[in-house]
């Protein structure tokens, strides 16, 4: 067992979003003294958690300044908002957690970043990530892995890619956390870290300015200390742009409101799963069983629903997203920006950097990804998963036919520890098995905690699957879930304890 | 055994929309490098590209005018290799899903008419540009193009000889010319054109080896580049050697081609569809709209112009050359109900003259149609004589007045009026006694000399056939 806990005096970093936020409102509490106890807190538990790859606080004591004073009406005024490091941010570092963005300052803020700022939000960038997302664990960071706070001994990874983002706001050094999803990145380290994570359907939040992995794939998402931040914060960043062309012009919902209503009489579709690699966690299973049994006591109803090619989807998605991003990072060649490495030619120059520049998953994917898309492969491999993606989304318009939330794991087990998965690349790709499918459908999917493993008190998550724009339905169902337990309740205490140091 | 070449030619043309195909960046050419640039043009990590609607548009136009069908669902691919000038080291084309296939163009080559197939028509980004000459040692890159709509316009390979390509790719220019779509600038690059050709025997259908052809410069080069490479593959058979396919460089120079550097293996462009960009439907409603603004095109004009104002096929091909000549000529005659052939003929002649001599663009002269009509209606009338006309026709241009105006207000009317002929010609007389007397005695170029002289007189203002038969009948002579 731990030792002793070293409990902290409680701050006002220890907030959910919408509590802070109805402070500042109330003038409980003020901007500065909100922005200097989460300041404290990174500056004391950075060093062992690594959640952020840098912080600049002088620059954030002037962000909030101006935001407080230019948007006094805004929903998130003087709320600190931390965003994983492959959001573009004006001025910022952006360095996606790899070497070969060394030195990149993109000059333009993502439409999210805008959305935020234009609500009076204040930006903490450089959330540590797996380099361009490729993981779950953060540990292909460059810049070291972030830890999972939840785990006594700090020897549990907090899942990934978006590991720091969730880590942050389950630890208390973020108030709330923008992560992106590509087959599990939000959901996972929500998992893993006790926190919310809700990928949106595909198109629902712009992708203008996410720095691109799988570009049919990436959704932003909000990590959040409950449901109803997550509500919060996607009501602000939702909705069309027109400098995506694949968002959506569907009208966004008050998210916030939609949490209020019954869940009783609504159906939850219970999937027969694959078996899982190495198996499903026992205490997996049995948490998400009592979820279940618990929105059963809430009203709702459960009906059986297949989805067949769920055990399809991790080979489809390793296809399809690694040929999108072997054309994504085409453009590292130390030509524009970024690291550059010298060569004789042009071309040496560009393998020089890219040898140099990039960590071995990233090459990993770009060499897979290049092969599925070779002449003479193309059809056998490229066409072959688009085809199975195909039929995943209709399998997944089948089973919403049935039933209105469908419901299973988010991870077969909680979080694993460092170096356990990091040298078998298949087994690492396997733990993304429940979440994957809900990217190639491009349907809404959220984890919410749901329980803890026996021996070490290591968050679960229950995934929610919802129909495309009915993210407002997987909040409702999180907030009922959330109301009728206490697990928001047990990851602030935890947090608040500060067990591991 | 006879050879036939069988050309086929890719023609590249940037639009000359004011911004971008995937971004609102300006298009300019010239501009300081690196000016006209944004995330999106640049490739910068976490931008994304939106179709310009109205390059969209204008490839629908350029199909049509070219009796293309359209598709139905048009998708972008990412092209992928890596060079320096490509900021994303993918360019964003089409490649199964293009705009427009199967379309044609009809041109006349020796008298006889040929119709040259198009392939496909399709929409990509242009790539920037290598700035080799600011140093010895560096290349700066320039990427003020990226990004600036292309349309590719690929025929089948139904070209017979040099002088086809040469008449195709003047037919092309001339229409896209009317669409108002690329300034058609080779010099610039808005217009650019690969070519590839091959040898068979003559009425064989299975195709030679074929080799292609980079850095034309003119269509001059093209032409001149076939029939060398003609000739070069012709001499390689009848040597019993083989022809290699490559790809080689026109050198204009020496004019002739060399083979470009090989590459070390087969380019695979690892095409697949872009996915920040969804497919797009061509509804039957855009098509109708760009229909409707496709103005009459060079061919039908060429044929209308001969049937309707009787010109040559000469005079109707040269009146044609831009949509803006030819609506000249049409407002000249049509405006000032004037004679089409005068008419043709001052347009070609003078005018054209004026503008070559001015070095000043047809765009440049604003005036009313009309008044080329009012001119000639003048000449046709007797008002002026074809002398003074040509004085006329300058202060037209220059001054920007009416001719009829120019007339009325500048005393240049021819003087027609028999008294005043005849006062005239009495004081030549007088003032001439001598080549008066050496007419009497039968000496008839002497009343040249005297017409010369009234003329002088008059400032040119005097009718000269009125003015020779006044001073004959003051002379008595009938001669």
């Amino acid at each position: 067992m731990p030792a002793a806990p070293a409990s902290r005096t409680p701050g006002p970093a220890d907030l959910t979003l919408h509590e802070l936020r109805d402070r500042l409102r109330a003038g409980t509490c003020s901007p500065s003294e909100a922005l200097e106890d989460l300041l404290a807190r990174i500056e004391r538990r950075n060093p062992a958690l690594n959640v952020y790859l840098g912080c600049e606080p002088e620059r954030l004591r002037g962000e909030l300044d101006r935001q407080w004073r230019d948007h006094p009406g805004g929903r998130l005024r003087g709320v600190p908002i931390t965003v994983k490091s492959n959001i573009c941010v004006a001025g910022e570092p952006v360095s996606c957690a790899s070497r070969i963005l060394e030195g990149f300052r993109p000059p333009y803020d993502a439409t999210v970043i805008e959305r935020l700022r234009a609500e009076g939000a204040v930006i903490v960038p450089r959330a540590n990530m797996d380099e361009f997302a490729f993981g779950s664990s953060t540990e292909n960071s460059a810049f070291g892995a972030a830890r999972n706070p939840r785990s006594p001994a700090l020897d549990r990874v907090p899942g990934g890619s978006s590991g720091g983002s969730a880590a942050a706001v389950a630890a208390d050094v973020a108030i709330a956390a923008l992560g992106s999803d590509t087959g599990g990145s939000i959901r996972q380290p929500a998992a893993f870290c006790g926190v919310v994570g809700l990928k949106p359907t595909y198109g629902r939040v712009s992708r203008y300015g996410l720095v691109a992995f799988a570009s049919s794939l990436d959704q932003i998402g909000p990590l959040t200390k409950d449901a109803r931040d997550a509500a919060v914060l996607l009501s602000v960043i939702a909705g069309h742009d027109e400098r995506d062309s694949t968002s959506a012009p569907t009208a966004v919902p008050d998210y916030e409101r939609e949490l209020d209503g019954d869940i009783a009489g609504m159906r939850i579709g219970i999937p027969a799963l694959p078996e899982a690699e190495g198996g499903l966690h026992a205490d997996v299973r049995t948490a998400v069983d009592e979820a279940v049994g618990v929105l059963r006591g809430l009203g709702m109803k459960t009906e059986a629903v297949g989805l067949p090619r769920l055990d399809k989807s991790v080979a489809t998605y390793y296809v399809v997203a690694t040929a999108e991003a072997s054309s994504n990072l085409a453009r590292y060649d130390g030509v524009q920006f970024g690291l550059r490495r010298a060569g004789p030619s042009v071309l040496e120059m560009s393998v020089n950097t890219r040898t140099e520049g990039f960590g071995a998953e990233a090459k990993r994917r770009i060499l897979l990804g290049t092969y599925v898309l070779s002449q003479g492969y193309y059809d056998a491999y490229y066409l072959q998963a688009m085809k199975v993606r195909t039929l995943i989304r209709r399998d997944f318009e089948d089973a919403f036919r049935r039933c209105d939330v469908i419901v299973m794991p988010t991870a077969p087990t909680p979080a694993f520890r460092f170096g356990e998965k990091l040298h078998d690349p298949l087994q690492m790709y396997l733990s993304d098995v429940f979440t994957i499918a809900a990217n190639l459908a491009g349907v809404p999917a959220l984890s919410v905690c749901c329980g803890t493993s026996r021996a070490e008190g290591l968050p679960i998550g229950l995934q929610l699957i919802g129909r495309p724009f009915e993210e407002g339905r997987l909040l409702r169902v999180a907030r009922a879930f959330e109301d009728a337990t206490d697990w928001p309740a047990r990851r602030r205490a935890f947090a608040q304890a500060e067990t591991p140091r | 055994m006879t050879l036939e070449p069988v050309v086929g030619l890719e023609v590249h043309l940037q639009f000359s929309t004011d911004t971008k195909l995937f971004c609102g960046c300006p298009t300019a050419f010239g501009a300081p490098p690196n000016s006209q640039t944004c995330p999106v043009c640049l490739g910068l990590p976490g931008a994304l590209p939106v179709l310009n609607a109205r390059a969209f548009a204008w490839g629908i136009k350029v199909a049509l005018a070219f009796g293309c069908e359209l598709a139905r669902i048009m998708k972008f691919d990412r092209k992928q290799y890596f060079y320096p000038d490509l900021p994303k080291n993918y360019q964003i084309s089409q490649y199964d899903q293009p705009l427009a296939q199967h379309g044609h163009l009809d041109v006349e080559v020796g008298g006889e008419p040929r119709r040259i197939r198009i392939r496909r028509i399709h929409l990509e980004e242009d790539a920037g540009k290598l700035l080799h000459e600011a140093s010895p040692t560096e290349t700066y890159v320039d990427f003020n193009r990226a990004g600036i709509p292309l349309l590719e316009i690929v025929s089948e390979p139904d070209v017979r000889s040099a002088e086809e390509a040469y008449e195709y790719l003047t037919e092309l220019k001339t229409t896209v010319g009317y669409l108002g779509v690329s300034t058609c600038n080779m010099e610039e690059g808005s217009l650019r054109c690969d070519t590839n050709v091959s040898l068979r025997p003559a009425g064989r259908e299975e195709l030679g080896v074929k080799v292609e052809i980079k850095n034309l410069n003119s269509f001059r080069a093209v032409k001149l580049a076939l029939e060398y490479e003609e000739a070069r593959q012709r001499q390689c058979l009848e040597r019993g050697e083989r022809i290699v396919q490559d790809t080689r460089l026109w050198d204009a120079k020496r004019q002739v081609t060399e083979p470009m550097r090989s590459k070390e293996e087969a380019a695979d462009y690892r095409y697949f569809p872009e996915p920040d960009l969804v497919p797009f439907v061509i509804e039957p409603a855009m098509v109708e709209a760009a229909g409707g603004q496709l103005p009459e095109l060079p061919a039908a004009r060429r044929r209308r112009f001969c049937e309707a104002y009787g010109l040559s096929e000469y005079d109707a091909r040269v009146l044609t050359q831009t949509w803006a000549l030819g609506r000249l000529f049409e407002d000249a005659v049509r405006g000032a109900n004037a004679p089409p052939k005068p008419v043709a003929n001052w347009i070609m002649g003078d005018f054209l003259a004026y503008l070559n001599a001015k070095q000043a663009p047809l765009e440049s002269i604003k005036l009313p149609g009309e008044w080329f009509g009012h001119l000639v209606q003048l000449i046709e009338d007797g008002t002026i004589s074809g002398k003074m006309a040509k004085e006329v026709f300058v202060q037209m241009l220059e001054r920007e007045v009416d001719p009829n105006t120019l007339v009325a207000e500048g005393g240049l009317r021819q003087v027609v009026d028999t008294a005043e002929l005849d006062a005239l010609a009495a004081r030549v007389i007088a003032a001439h006694p001598g080549a008066a007397d050496e007419y009497a005695k039968g000496k008839l170029t002497a009343l040249m000399y005297l017409v010369g002289q009234g003329m002088k007189q008059s400032q040119g203002t005097a009718n000269p056939t009125q003015l020779t038969e006044a001073l004959r009948r003051r002379l008595g002579g009938s001669a």
